[in-house]
């Protein structure tokens, strides 16, 4: 694998083998010394468009935990405010010989640009594009479901006949579609559940049920709930009328809280909103795996930068 | 002035002739001495008209100019070209319009004939001098904020009236602003799962819609940009069913090529309107054959080198077409089998010329018509690239891709603009 643009790129084979190596890694974190020097003398360069405290801190631990060097490129207050393109920067980071290219960045389909323009040799990593994709965040996902689902018994399987409903904005949701794509490639059931005017024109050629009703979408017993962030600006361009209205019809509460199986899993990608899309009864719930997401995408990002930047060796 | 004998060359209607040329205009008279041209196997077609083309001059020199738009028509086969409003300064007043043309004419490649603007500065708000611009030396008949929609549906309504003054007519980039905010491509199942803000269909036809029923009560001409979608085409066909006084234009990319282009984010097919889906392409090329659009104009849209190689929300709209355009209607209507060249000729000249009001190109290759006519090799075939270019921009979508036909002569108003396939670099005028 030379770049990781997209979950809708991955055959399972692929997927399962991120999985397992993401494994391999976590194991590597429970040991006295958490490094490894898999990527000595490699450099990694965190090039975010946008800002994201959560996900660059993730790709920097992963990278650091394999020994690399870490550079981290924030466009706020650099050159990158000032005007400069990302041809340039592209340009720039190849000239100081960046091994691998972590992108965040608001265009959909910047990083398959960055990948695809010649301006730069090195590996990229899609952290986040536009409203596209943000596929260590799918990865990450189905690791969490895995490893709660099978335990130690993970290894070498999918997700095959889970049944995951996703809930919110997916209009707007790179995760929603990374998410989409990979739990069909591994098998899981999905369900969307959102108003319409926050799914896309045309989900319905999406491998997944489509739902405007998260009571019945609960009465379902899922074996995954993931919930989505609502963000504020979509209330001022008539998605739905108020926060108010869209926490009773879509929110994740105490009440839809007790009407979930005690087997099912709360996940959330984080930040949250609590009180709007989910409360703080469900988020810290016994059920909830929000923080064991946070570490797992520490073990994903370790398997993804290893896989492009290792040269597959093991 | 310029005396041609072009010998052995098929016309449009299929018949085999010889053509002459003398002082410029076409004459039965077997000319004595001048300029053989041998057209053996070359398909003649009346000089092309675009009715829809933007020269960037002035304000935009960095993307094109009038010398170089007009060299890059020429290099296409046409001899006349509709310039876009969308200059800086906007081309709202007689002094603007009338430099353009006269740029035109200085450099002799093509006519050119300036649009003028709806409203001034393209902004919606006020009409702009529209009579002046009818009556200056470029005497404007076409009246266009192409690039932007005249959304205000009162507004709409007066320029429509107010063209019919001196027979005007209003060109309508059919946009409702509103639904396409922050539109980056078709909307549809590929834009959501490449989380690309939409463009929806209905933003074209509803604007459309409300068009022909406003030309319908107060008895104006409309023009239709740029048609992109088959509910467009249903509509129009509608209002011509009703005797509603409508044209409409197809551009060559939307009869060629579709949406699916968008998935790899290359920004050379970032177009607007965008492209559309395969029963979108299907819908357009039927209408075409069956007189529902009147015409193909290229909507040229030249732009630098920065403004496409970025990520994909952050480029231009717009893809250059003058030196392709011919190709593309090749490839995708005559090949196809829907129109013939004698259609050919009808929706690339006589009647774009015909709705812009252009004189000259009524009665093509007839005796005491000027000799504005190109020479096309449809049997020719090849990989279209850089070279094939003659603007200043390389925005094409279509480099690399496989095009049939190769324009060999084009001829304006008895000048020799290409010559042999290529540019002529100095104009002996005619």
């Amino acid at each position: 694998m030379k770049h990781l643009l997209s979950t809708k790129d991955l055959t399972r084979d692929e997927a399962i083998q991120i999985l397992d190596l993401a494994e391999d890694m976590a194991d590597a974190g429970t040991r006295e010394v958490k490094k490894l020097p898999a990527l000595r003398g490699r450099t990694v360069v965190n090039l975010f468009f946008e800002d994201s405290t959560r996900t660059k801190i993730s790709f920097e631990a992963a990278a650091k935990r394999l020994s690399a060097d870490v550079i981290n490129f924030t466009a706020k207050g650099s050159s990158v405010s000032k005007g400069e393109s990302l041809k340039d920067t592209a340009q720039t980071l190849a000239a100081i010989g960046a091994d691998g290219v972590v992108i965040r960045h608001g265009s959909s389909g910047a990083p398959r640009v960055l990948a695809s323009s010649g301006w730069i040799d090195a590996g990229v990593v899609n952290a986040g594009d536009g409203t596209h994709e943000h596929p260590t965040q799918g990865l990450l996902d189905a690791f969490t479901m895995r490893k709660r689902l099978h335990g130690d018994a993970s290894r070498g399987r999918a997700l095959d006949g889970v049944t995951v409903t996703i809930v919110g904005d997916i209009l707007h949701s790179r995760v929603a579609r990374s998410n989409v794509w990979l739990l069909e490639t591994l098998g899981a059931e999905v369900t969307l559940v959102a108003p319409a005017t926050l799914l896309p024109v045309g989900v319905n050629t999406w491998p997944v049920t489509v739902s405007y009703d998260l009571d019945a979408a609960v009465a379902a017993k899922p074996d995954v709930l993931m919930m989505l962030r609502i963000q504020s600006e979509r209330m001022n361009a008539a998605f739905f009328p108020n926060a108010r209205e869209y926490s009773r019809q879509w929110g994740f509460d105490d009440e839809r809280l007790a009407q979930l199986p005690a087997a099912s899993l709360v996940m959330h990608p984080g930040p949250m909103n609590r009180g709007l899309e989910i409360s703080s009864g469900a988020a810290d719930s016994a059920r909830s795996t929000i923080i064991e997401q946070v570490a797992n995408g520490v073990s994903i990002r370790m398997a993804v930068l290893y896989l492009l930047l290792a040269g597959g060796a093991a | 002035m310029s005396t041609f004998l072009i010998s052995g060359v098929t016309l449009p209607d299929g018949t085999r002739t010889d053509l002459y040329v003398h002082n410029g205009v076409f004459t039965d008279e077997r000319p004595r001495g001048g300029q053989t041209i041998d057209a053996d196997g070359l398909q003649a077609l009346p000089g092309l008209v675009d009715l829809h083309t933007h020269l960037r001059e002035p304000g935009f020199e960095q993307s094109e100019t009038v010398l170089t738009g007009t060299r890059a028509a020429a290099s296409g086969g046409f001899t006349a070209v509709f310039a876009m409003a969308n200059t800086s300064p906007v081309s709202d007043t007689a002094g603007v319009v009338e430099q353009v043309k006269a740029l035109g004419d200085a450099h002799g490649y093509a006519t050119v004939r300036p649009i003028g603007a709806v409203t001034v500065g393209l902004e919606g708000q006020r009409l702009s001098e529209i009579g002046a611009m009818a009556q200056s030396r470029a005497q404007v008949r076409v009246f266009s904020d192409d690039g932007k929609c005249v959304s205000d549906a009162l507004l709409m309504r007066r320029a429509l009236e107010y063209v019919k003054t001196f027979g005007g007519v209003i060109a309508q980039h059919s946009q409702e602003p509103r639904l396409t905010e922050g539109a980056q491509m078709n909307e549809g199942a590929l834009s959501g799962e490449l989380g690309l803000a939409g463009w929806p269909a209905v933003a074209e036809e509803a604007i459309i819609a409300r068009d022909v029923l406003l030309a319908q009560h107060v008895g104006a001409r409309l023009h239709v940009c740029h048609v992109s979608t088959a509910g467009s085409v249903d509509v129009i066909r509608w209002a011509k069913a009703r005797g509603i006084d409508v044209t409409a234009e197809v551009t060559p990319h939307h009869l060629l090529l579709t949406e699916q282009l968008a998935s790899g984010y290359d920004a050379r097919f970032k177009v607007n309107p965008p492209l559309r889906r395969d029963e979108d392409v299907q819908a357009l090329r039927e209408a075409l054959a069956d007189g529902t659009i009147d015409i193909v104009a290229t909507d040229h849209a030249p732009h630098p080198l920065e403004a496409k190689e970025c990520a994909w929300d952050e480029a231009a709209f717009g893809m250059v077409g003058l030196e392709s355009a011919l190709s593309v209607v090749q490839a995708s209507v005559v090949d196809t089998g829907l129109l013939s060249f004698a259609d050919v000729a009808r929706v690339l000249s006589v009647a774009p010329a015909r709705i812009g009001l252009l004189d000259g190109y009524d009665t093509p290759f007839a005796v005491g018509s000027p000799a504005n006519f190109t020479l096309y090799d449809p049997a020719a075939t090849s990989v279209f690239g850089v070279e094939h270019l003659h603007g200043k921009s390389v925005n094409s979508p279509y480099l690399g891709r496989e095009l049939p036909g190769r324009v060999v002569t084009t001829v304006h108003n008895g000048t020799l603009t290409v010559h042999d396939g290529s540019l002529i670099e100095e104009l002996a005028r005619g």
